[in-house]
């Protein structure tokens, strides 16, 4: 599909056409933080920022996502039957999304959407309602290593749109027939645009400082690595929060409980992590993750030998570097992989 | 700096070289910029690691509790205060315990120094004296290490090691020189309906990682109340509710214990102001019970002793 060109200043126009079918959503900064705003136009749009502190996953996979109620009355017909939740009532558009992230999303998506038995409606339904216009990466951070993980600044997996920043305009990518609707009334891109953007996107591939290797990982069995004695040192520091996991795109675990109060009831999921001791606690009272090096072991396996043998040598990583710069006790992935590599 | 940097390492390597430890738990430099790493060196190799920087803002008494280890651990005043607090709930052997004080200079706040440079992204931070020297694509700021010191170091009263088993350097000035009281202040001028509102403000981005239960000496025990599921305590999600209730309780189960050490905020990765509520309760204790925590290994925390002459406002 041909590339667009989107000027900056017609990004009201642009967001206002976006706004009649959808809620739009930026980042954007409050105070000393980007987060994900909703906008109303190009104002408050940021173009600098680095990346937001929390990564955009809440929209499809929300901390608590209430997934069915019930009336709480055991003698009544229609008591304790589950009721399905609505759905995403209106569409959304995400706008600025960095590649890191939207390829996060691409590998969740092998994982909430496997096949008929394994079709999580709730990721799904907000994921097929939902275009994506990414704004490709002129300036990675030093801890960014997306490079080494099947991602790039300017990579465009995950996305309907991808935005090149070029100053005062925007080279669009158009990548999906949802992001081709989306941009069909934007002039096409002249070579010299296309020449820029592909000049910034060499730029920032060789702006990457750091890279881990994961040859060795691919190599080596899933026992060898678990065994290796690196373990013994790696968990030390680590104070078993969730930080990492909570700030980072692709961790997806998660809790499902059923809530009452009164005669209402409801069954709600939220985030859970493998650093906690009692999400794999067993109703038996064993746990097969019972010490700290168990579950710091298991992040980094899940991420870079588990989901690679399951999907078919897909990441469970994307290079974001958010652990290791919200990391209260500065575990570095980069290391750990490293040393897993080693 | 560089100096009780060179001093910790010496008495790390005297004491695993001896024998008298099997590990110095102390801070290695970390990969990021404002991030020093809580560090176990268990050989005099590994020693050679230790550092100490305005930046070692972990409790590390933290890592003292159900280590089987004999354990020396680099501690500032309030580190040592910890371990006095360790020692008065019988979570650790104090025989088993070696204890190199650092007079301390307070720590700088990370939070503090990205929010003066702005949406820049930081490469590296180095110290100079009194300046840090903030360097990063196209920019390089020299900032007052003193303006950027974290809340709690601004207004620590109790610098110096109150226990140790040898010492770093000459102890420093023990006030760092703000006034403590008033950082508890705000909320006693507040109605409470303006309380609740505040407090649900400071705490209304909390993504409930646990970093400052985590990150916290005090917090020790083998399943938290947050954990519990027989009664459940606390909800799972991130109702207003659930998310109050647990720093409300958290705060609770600090008092008449909190050193006021600051590794709560410090390993906040949203930047929650949690001291919010638990120097409101440090003030309370000090001021209405006489008391100070971790000062004192003989003394009985506040919370564990009854007096008739306790006040009971509270009941009036």
């Amino acid at each position: 599909m041909a590339d667009k060109i989107l000027a900056k200043d017609k990004l009201d126009e642009f967001i206002a056409k976006l706004r009649e079918e959808a809620d739009v959503y930026a980042p954007a900064r409050v105070g000393a933080k980007t987060t994900w705003q909703e906008v109303n136009g190009a104002e408050g749009l940021d173009w600098d920022f680095t990346n937001t502190e929390m990564s955009p996953k809440d929209f499809f996979f929300p901390q608590t996502e209430c997934m069915m109620r019930f009336k709480n009355a055991k003698d009544d017909p229609e008591g304790m039957i589950m009721k399905a939740e609505e759905l995403l009532p209106r569409s959304r558009v995400l706008l600025n999304m960095r590649p890191c992230d939207a390829k996060a999303f691409q590998v969740l998506d092998m994982i909430f959407v496997q096949d008929e038995m394994t079709d999580d409606v709730y990721w799904r339904d907000k994921r097929e309602k939902t275009l994506v216009a990414g704004l490709a990466c002129n300036e990675p951070c030093p801890t960014c290593f997306c490079s080494s993980v099947n991602c790039g600044p300017h990579h465009q997996v995950g996305m309907d749109l991808l935005f090149v920043d070029l100053g005062d305009k925007l080279l669009v990518k158009v990548l999906t027939e949802k992001g081709e609707a989306a941009s069909a009334d934007l002039p096409p891109a002249a070579a010299a645009d296309e020449a820029k953007a592909a000049e910034l996107k060499a730029a920032a591939e060789a702006a990457i400082s750091s890279k881990v290797s994961l040859d060795k990982i691919n190599a080596r069995e899933v026992l060898d690595l678990y065994n290796l004695p690196m373990w013994d040192k790696v968990h030390e520091a680590c104070l078993n929060c969730g930080t990492c996991t909570f700030v980072c795109p692709t961790c997806h675990c998660f809790d499902i409980q059923d809530e009452v109060q009164g005669q209402e009831g409801r069954r709600v999921r939220n985030w859970d992590y493998c650093m906690s001791w009692l999400f794999t606690m067993h109703g038996t009272g064993h746990n097969p993750r019972g010490k700290k090096k168990d579950r710091v072991r298991q992040r980094f396996m899940h991420k870079f030998k588990y989901i690679p043998v399951k999907r078919d040598g897909e990441i469970g990583c994307v290079g974001c570097g958010r652990c290791i710069q919200m990391c209260p006790v500065n575990i570095d992935v980069r290391q750990v992989v490293d040393q897993m590599n080693s | 700096m560089q100096q009780r940097t060179e001093k910790i390492r010496e008495a790390a390597k005297r004491l695993l070289a001896e024998g008298a430890v099997d590990v110095v738990l102390g801070y290695r430099a970390g990969t990021v910029p404002m991030r020093e790493q809580p560090f176990a060196a268990r050989s005099v190799e590994e020693a050679d690691e230790l550092v100490w920087s305005s930046f070692c803002c972990n409790n590390l008494a933290n890592f003292l509790v159900r280590r089987d280890e004999k354990t020396a651990i680099v501690a500032q005043g309030c580190v040592s205060r910890n371990i006095v607090g360790l020692l008065q709930e019988n979570q650790i052997d104090r025989k088993r315990l070696k204890i190199i004080g650092v007079p301390c200079l307070g720590m700088v706040s990370r939070s503090k120094v990205l929010d003066k440079i702005g949406n820049k992204t930081v490469f590296a931070v180095e110290e100079q004296g009194e300046e840090l020297v903030v360097k990063g694509k196209g920019f390089e700021e020299r900032l007052n290490r003193k303006e950027l010191l974290r809340d709690n170091c601004f207004t620590c009263q109790h610098r110096n090691p109150v226990i140790s088993d040898e010492m770093v350097c000459e102890p420093v000035q023990d006030a760092a020189g703000g006034d403590i009281d008033k950082m508890a202040a705000p909320w006693e001028a507040l109605a409470p309906e303006e309380r609740w509102s505040t407090f649900k403000e400071a705490f209304a981005d909390c993504i409930r990682c646990y970093a400052c239960r985590d990150a916290c000496p005090l917090c020790y025990c083998h399943v938290c109340f947050v954990d519990e599921s027989k009664p459940q305590w606390c909800g799972k999600t991130q109702d207003e509710a659930d998310v109050q209730t647990f720093h409300i309780l958290r705060a609770f189960h600090c008092a008449g214990r909190c050193t006021d050490c600051g590794a709560c905020e410090s390993a906040c990765p949203m930047g929650i102001k949690m001291r919010v509520l638990t120097s409101k309760i440090e003030k309370d204790v000090r001021q209405m019970y006489g008391y100070t925590p971790g000062m004192d290994e003989k003394a009985t925390p506040t919370m564990s002793v009854y007096r008739p002459n306790d006040p009971q406002d509270f009941i009036k």
